[in-house]
């Protein structure tokens, strides 16, 4: 049994790294340290952390005039939190100048669980992708979140989304991965399917190509964590080699991984047929991660289901 | 050190460099720019560390205009310091300008913020001066924001952040002209105690004339030697200041002048700027 990491989880060591590494690397959280981890940097870097109480907003503008100083600022919160209810402070004081700063959100996505729909970030991916200069990652292990945390201390310019997850997921790269800001990870390679997926829809992607197997059927599964910049190279070889197309997200399939691979297709006049997979325009609600996924079509079972059916049509 | 009649002064040519910036036939946010013209004069004339020669000094004291849309009178007291040119002030709102019509300062040195939609610049400023604290510099921060703005939520957050966190070098200036865009910013019943909610936050607080420059420069002073506690100044103003046909009227809060009124305008603070320069040589 391989080891399972919550990519938050793994994060708040992350960061804590970044914070030896980089002088300049600070961290701001809203009420929330010990489940966004930045508990860890908090105990280390005690004059570099700011608790900003239950504020998003004035935190998010407060981490705008730090990077204006020339400091690296960490914003985190719930993932609905930081992208929802910052959003006007986000696009005006943060990413029109093309400030750096990092926002982690934390606990995206149905899986955060039991606290429904106020909670569960599904609307995030379109939020983030929509603003000019922001960079938007979805790691999808321990080895990509770790990599992904310290590229955004220290190359990535401007502003950075990391979306974080607590679903437990384990390690899918090898240890010394590099990861390629803009670059997908090809984790199978197929000729009939190939299954683009973020985050923890991942892994979940590499059972379903198993199981695909087992049916005959090869499928091509590709970690699309960079999901602003596209990685549109990665998109056009999975049409060159698959007769259907799949997007594999837990976010809303209006305006996230899928609405982004859809917008390449139609620009090339692409004719495979694409299906997207995720939340269709609804809220969440209270639940366990995997009731929640079971419901949405989401686990491997499901996902393979889905994929049959188009496979069929 | 500048005196008062000099500062004075100052404070009329911004406001005709505001007018002859905002030119004629367009709407423009006069009214709240006129009205921070002494505030803005003592804070950049009088109180800043500032090196126009060097707007980006990591030393400099920082303003921050959290009110953006009154960002001409912040482009007219740089120019005039010699940030950048006198003549580029014409070019405000045009395309490809650096002067955009609410602050971009990604685009021009000497703003530090981008702004526009209200409420916001407290926060940054707090921002600029943690940094301050984490990088051992001792600079100090200006925030002027519109009474009107202090409707938002969003301020008294920033508020108590700057309390909160002991921010002493930060400086808040109500520009209190009494009117936002479309009616009287309070009612007694509404927000009529501003002084009350700020004192209850941890602040100090000043209540000056803001067209008084003597008690500006004494607020400014005040608030320099506070050591204790954040200061506030709440200023009483009055919306257009110094052009007679637009003080204290709210439609002019963003509305177009005519070529006439631009005109007399013009006509009125020349002269007043004139009669000053020859008092002081008297």
């Amino acid at each position: 049994m391989r080891e399972l990491y919550q990519t938050r989880f793994v994060y708040g060591e992350a960061l804590l790294e970044a914070g030896q590494r980089y002088s300049n690397v600070v961290a701001l959280d809203a009420d929330l340290y010990t489940s966004t981890r930045t508990v860890l940097f908090r105990e280390a870097f005690p004059e570099r952390f700011v608790d900003m109480g239950i504020a998003e907003m004035d935190m998010m503008s407060t981490a705008a005039g730090m990077a204006a100083c020339g400091l690296a600022p960490f914003v985190n919160s719930f993932a609905m939190f930081l992208t929802a209810h910052c959003y006007d402070q986000l696009r005006i004081q943060i990413c029109y100048p093309r400030l750096h700063v990092v926002l982690a959100g934390s606990s995206a996505g149905l899986t955060q669980g039991p606290d429904g729909a106020s909670h569960q970030s599904l609307e995030d991916i379109a939020l983030m992708r929509a603003l000019p200069n922001m960079t938007v990652l979805a790691p999808a292990d321990a080895i990509e979140t770790r990599a992904m945390t310290l590229a955004a201390a220290s190359q990535i310019n401007g502003p950075v989304y990391l979306r974080l997850g607590r679903y437990p997921v384990p390690n899918l790269h090898s240890a010394d991965y590099a990861f390629e800001l803009g670059k997908a990870s090809w984790l199978q390679q197929g000729c009939d399917v190939a299954l683009i997926a973020c985050g923890h829809m991942v892994h979940a992607s590499v059972q379903v190509a198993e199981m695909l197997r087992e049916q005959g059927i090869s499928a091509s599964v590709v970690n699309m964590s960079t999901i602003k910049p596209l990685d549109v190279e990665a998109i056009e070889t999975a049409l060159a080699c698959s007769r259907l197309l799949v997007t594999v997200e837990e976010h809303s399939i209006i305006g996230g991984l899928g609405s982004a691979v859809a917008e390449v297709l139609a620009d090339r006049g692409a004719g495979v047929p694409l299906l997207r997979l995720g939340t269709r325009d609804v809220f969440g609600e209270s639940a366990t991660a995997d009731e929640l996924l079971e419901k949405h079509g989401l686990t491997p079972a499901g996902i393979r289901d889905s994929v049959l059916i188009a496979l069929r049509d | 050190m500048r005196s008062i009649p000099e500062l004075d002064r100052l404070a009329c040519e911004m406001r005709l460099h505001i007018v002859k910036m905002l030119g004629a036939n367009k709407a423009h946010h006069f009214g709240g720019s006129l009205s921070a013209a002494d505030l803005m004069t003592g804070v950049y004339f009088h109180a800043m560390r500032y090196d126009p020669q060097n707007p980006a000094w990591p030393e400099r004291d920082r303003f921050v205009m959290s009110k953006g849309h009154c960002v001409p009178v912040q482009y007219a007291a740089l120019a005039m310091l010699g940030v950048f040119p006198l003549a580029e002030l014409a070019t405000l709102k045009q395309l490809g300008t650096r002067l955009q019509g609410h602050p971009a300062a990604h685009l021009l040195l000497g703003i530090e913020a981008c702004t526009g939609s209200l409420g916001q610049g407290l926060s940054f400023s707090n921002g600029m001066a943690l940094a301050g604290r984490m990088q051992q510099r001792d600079y100090r921060l200006y925030c002027l924001m519109g009474d009107g703005e202090t409707h938002e939520g969003q301020v008294w957050e920033a508020a108590r952040t700057t309390a909160h966190q002991r921010l002493h070098n930060v400086t808040a200036i109500i520009d209190r002209n009494g009117l936002k865009a479309m009616d009287p910013s309070y009612t007694p019943e509404g927000l009529g105690n501003l002084a009350g909610r700020w004192a209850a936050l941890g602040w100090v607080v000043r209540e000056i004339d803001g067209h008084n420059m003597t008690e500006i420069v004494d607020a400014l002073d005040w608030a320099q030697a506070e050591d204790q506690a954040p200061c506030v100044i709440l200023a009483s103003t009055v919306k257009g200041r110094g052009v007679s046909f637009l003080e204290g009227q709210a439609q002019y809060h963003n509305a177009a002048l005519s070529p006439e009124q631009i005109t007399a305008a013009v006509a009125e603070l020349e002269a007043r700027v004139a009669q000053m320069a020859e008092e002081q040589v008297r």
